[in-house]
């Protein structure tokens, strides 16, 4: 029993690791007052940035192109949000179809229809020595891959700066106010632009955490969604970095679950456990299940000044 | 009966007018503008990707607007879709309602559509059909309604909350075709075969074409006679335009009209469902949508929230989608690749445009008057 419940808890942080980055990068995003919707589309080039990276045969490439590629789809979202000042939702739904469209394309042009058989480098996991042996927790928390030690150390750090430092505050003060922002001489469209491109890294290497450390190969629309997840848990996690996460620890252990009960033969069930996340998301947008705030200039195309 | 209209308002949504009716030439030279720039664009990518762009494109002409079957079979199927969600799409817009959750609408819309029409076929055939498509519409105004109902009592963004119901639809219909709604071997997850009576007839004998695509036609005129010469219509659009000046000036409940184009809008969605499962698809599954909820956003964008655009971006689009699938058949070009070309083409319209006046109104809201009131200081 112990076993199978380790196991789960194992499943449930490692499918919520990708989930936590792209989260943390929508936090940044949304804190600024833009809400990224095409961060699917970063997602998706990151998977496939990893794909051709890794296909070096380094797994640190892999996450760099990974990295590189999202941040790719966050500059072009920014260029539209940021700087035209395009409508958000608008930008965000090409956004997403352009990753999925261009991603989709450059797979079967360089891989051929089939798919390639590939053969890609991916990260092992790493057990930390002694936290790992810790009794139920241990092996989920501290016997995975590298990347879910890297969200242990962001989350903390995007706290750092979202609260406690100076361009922090500005952010902020883009997404409650962007008018008073400006008038305090903060440059409002400059710091949407590296928010974006920063929440576009953060998806990339949401996706390339998903072919490297997840399923080990790239499959055409494979992040499933997961933008629109990763938009979810900002929500239930009440747009803070700490909320983020255990939001996304949820939202995974409900994935991980709908295996466990695929195991134990429930297979109808677990369609009803995957729809719970959302609901409980609504109720907490509801304010049933705590007030969740949204910044208050969030989605607003102008900057108040029209 | 029109409400009072105090003369400043009044003289605002008239100069709406005007462009509205400018919009139909716009409107027509647009089209033609973005089928143009679409082969381009479609031409440019084929030589790109290191594909014969002259197969290709071939291909692509005859597995869209090549032929009269691929007009009908191909083209005009996968606009009925895509002209009803759109509709959907539209009319929210223009409310100033956010609604992004038009392929889950559009999901328990086919989901409600086909557990009727299963269950009432044998007894009614062929009158099973209106019940069905009448629950398809019931279960998208529902799905929306939810929505429109947590943004008019708690003031949640209807952006995220569509798009998390749009979730709960999926992972609902999933949980349908596996339980309550599975075929009856339990072996596939799907439902049942509807019954042909239950089925909408093809309209043109030797094709695919059903009877969607007058539902679709009459649907969007009948949309745009009621946006432009109705009381209600004329509430929507000022209250899309500017809520507040629509509560204060025109004495309009903006928190009613609100909701009402929730219901509205989720309805056409869940008609789209409805027609899909009853002309196309005649089961119910999961990948019953190809996200034809999302590709309508475009739709509607592309049409300038125009009804009638609609049927002609609509349509296009649907080209679009059956030339990529052929494409993909007759030249081993990637389908996905259109996805690009419908990318840039939103991304192309959002750039020109001028900023869409809604997107100033949008938070101004319904039932929160904190918004309401920092919408007329901004």
């Amino acid at each position: 029993m112990s076993d199978t419940v380790s196991q789960f808890l194992e499943a449930a942080v490692r499918t919520a690791t990708p989930l936590a980055f792209a989260a943390l990068g929508e936090v940044l995003v949304e804190r600024s007052g833009v809400i990224n919707i095409g961060l699917e589309g970063a997602i998706i080039a990151g998977a496939f940035g990893a794909l051709v990276g890794a296909g070096t045969g380094s797994v640190a490439l892999g996450f760099a192109a990974a990295t590189a590629a999202g941040a790719i789809m966050g500059t072009v979202a920014g260029g539209f949000i940021a700087w035209l000042r395009a409508d958000q939702i608008v930008t965000g739904t090409a956004i997403s179809l352009l990753g999925l469209g261009v991603t989709g394309t450059l797979y079967r042009t360089m891989y051929g229809a089939a798919g390639a058989g590939l053969t890609i480098p991916t990260l092992g996991s790493a057990p930390v020595p002694l936290l790992s042996a810790i009794p139920w927790i241990g092996s989920a928390l501290f016997a995975q891959p590298l990347t879910t030690y890297l969200v242990y150390l962001l989350f903390p750090l995007l706290w750092w700066l979202l609260f406690r430092t100076h361009s922090g505050l500005a952010l902020r003060a883009c997404g409650d106010n962007p008018a008073a922002a400006i008038a305090a001489g903060i440059d409002a469209r400059w710091i949407q632009f590296v928010a974006l491109i920063a929440g576009g890294a953060c998806g990339g290497l949401a996706g390339g955490t998903l072919v490297l450390a997840q399923s080990g190969t790239f499959i055409e629309g494979m992040s499933a969604g997961r933008g629109f997840i990763a938009i979810a848990i900002v929500v239930l996690g009440r747009w803070h970095p700490i909320g983020a996460v255990l939001a996304a620890l949820l939202f995974g252990a409900a994935m991980a679950l709908q295996y466990l009960l695929q195991a134990m033969g429930w297979s109808i069930s677990y369609q009803l456990v995957l729809a719970t996340p959302y609901v409980l998301t609504l109720l907490a947008l509801a304010g049933l299940a705590g007030r969740a705030a949204a910044p208050a200039a969030l989605g607003r195309a102008d900057l108040g000044d029209a | 009966m029109l409400p009072h209209i105090p003369s400043a308002l009044s003289l605002s949504l008239s100069t709406v007018d005007v462009t509205a009716y400018r919009r139909v030439g716009v409107g027509v030279g647009f089209a033609a503008g973005a089928a143009l720039s679409v082969v381009a664009l479609l031409w440019m990518l084929l030589v790109l990707t290191g594909h014969d762009a002259g197969r290709a494109l071939g291909a692509f002409w005859a597995g869209s607007f090549g032929s009269g079957y691929a007009v009908a079979s191909a083209t005009m199927v996968r606009a009925i879709p895509l002209i009803l969600a759109g509709l959907a799409v539209a009319v929210a817009f223009r409310a100033g309602v956010w609604n992004i959750g038009a392929e889950g609408q559009l999901l328990v819309g086919a989901a409600a559509a086909s557990a009727v029409g299963l269950h009432l076929g044998e007894q009614l055939g062929g009158l099973a059909l209106i019940p069905a498509l009448i629950a398809g519409a019931a279960a998208g105004a529902l799905l929306a309604g939810i929505a429109g109902l947590l943004r008019a009592r708690f003031g949640v963004l209807e952006i995220i909350s569509t798009i998390m119901l749009n979730f709960v639809a999926l992972h609902l219909v999933g949980y349908l075709v596996r339980g309550p709604l599975q075929e009856p071997t339990g072996l596939y997850p799907q439902s049942a075969t509807l019954l042909l009576a239950a089925r909408l007839p093809i309209i043109l004998p030797d094709t695919r074409l059903h009877w969607g695509i007058i539902i679709a036609a009459l649907t969007a005129v009948s949309l745009w006679a009621a946006l432009r010469f109705t009381a209600a219509g004329f509430r929507v659009r000022a209250v899309g335009a500017n809520p507040v000046a629509a509560r204060i000036a025109g004495s309009i409940d903006v928190g009613a009209t609100t909701f009402a184009a929730f219901l509205v809008s989720g309805a056409l969605a869940g008609i789209a469902g409805g027609v899909e499962v009853t002309g196309v698809t005649y089961a119910l599954y999961e990948g019953l949508s190809p996200g034809y909820g999302y590709t309508a956003i475009a739709v509607a964008l592309l049409a300038r929230l125009h009804p009638l655009g609609i049927l002609i971006t609509g349509t296009l689009l649907g080209a679009l989608q059956a030339g990529g699938a052929a494409m993909q058949r007759d030249a081993g070009v990637p389908s996905v690749l259109v996805s690009i070309v419908e990318a840039v083409l939103i991304l192309a319209m959002v750039s020109g445009a001028r900023r869409p006046p809604l997107a100033r109104a949008r938070w101004a809201g319904v039932g929160d008057d904190t918004r309401a009131r920092s919408a007329t200081t901004t």
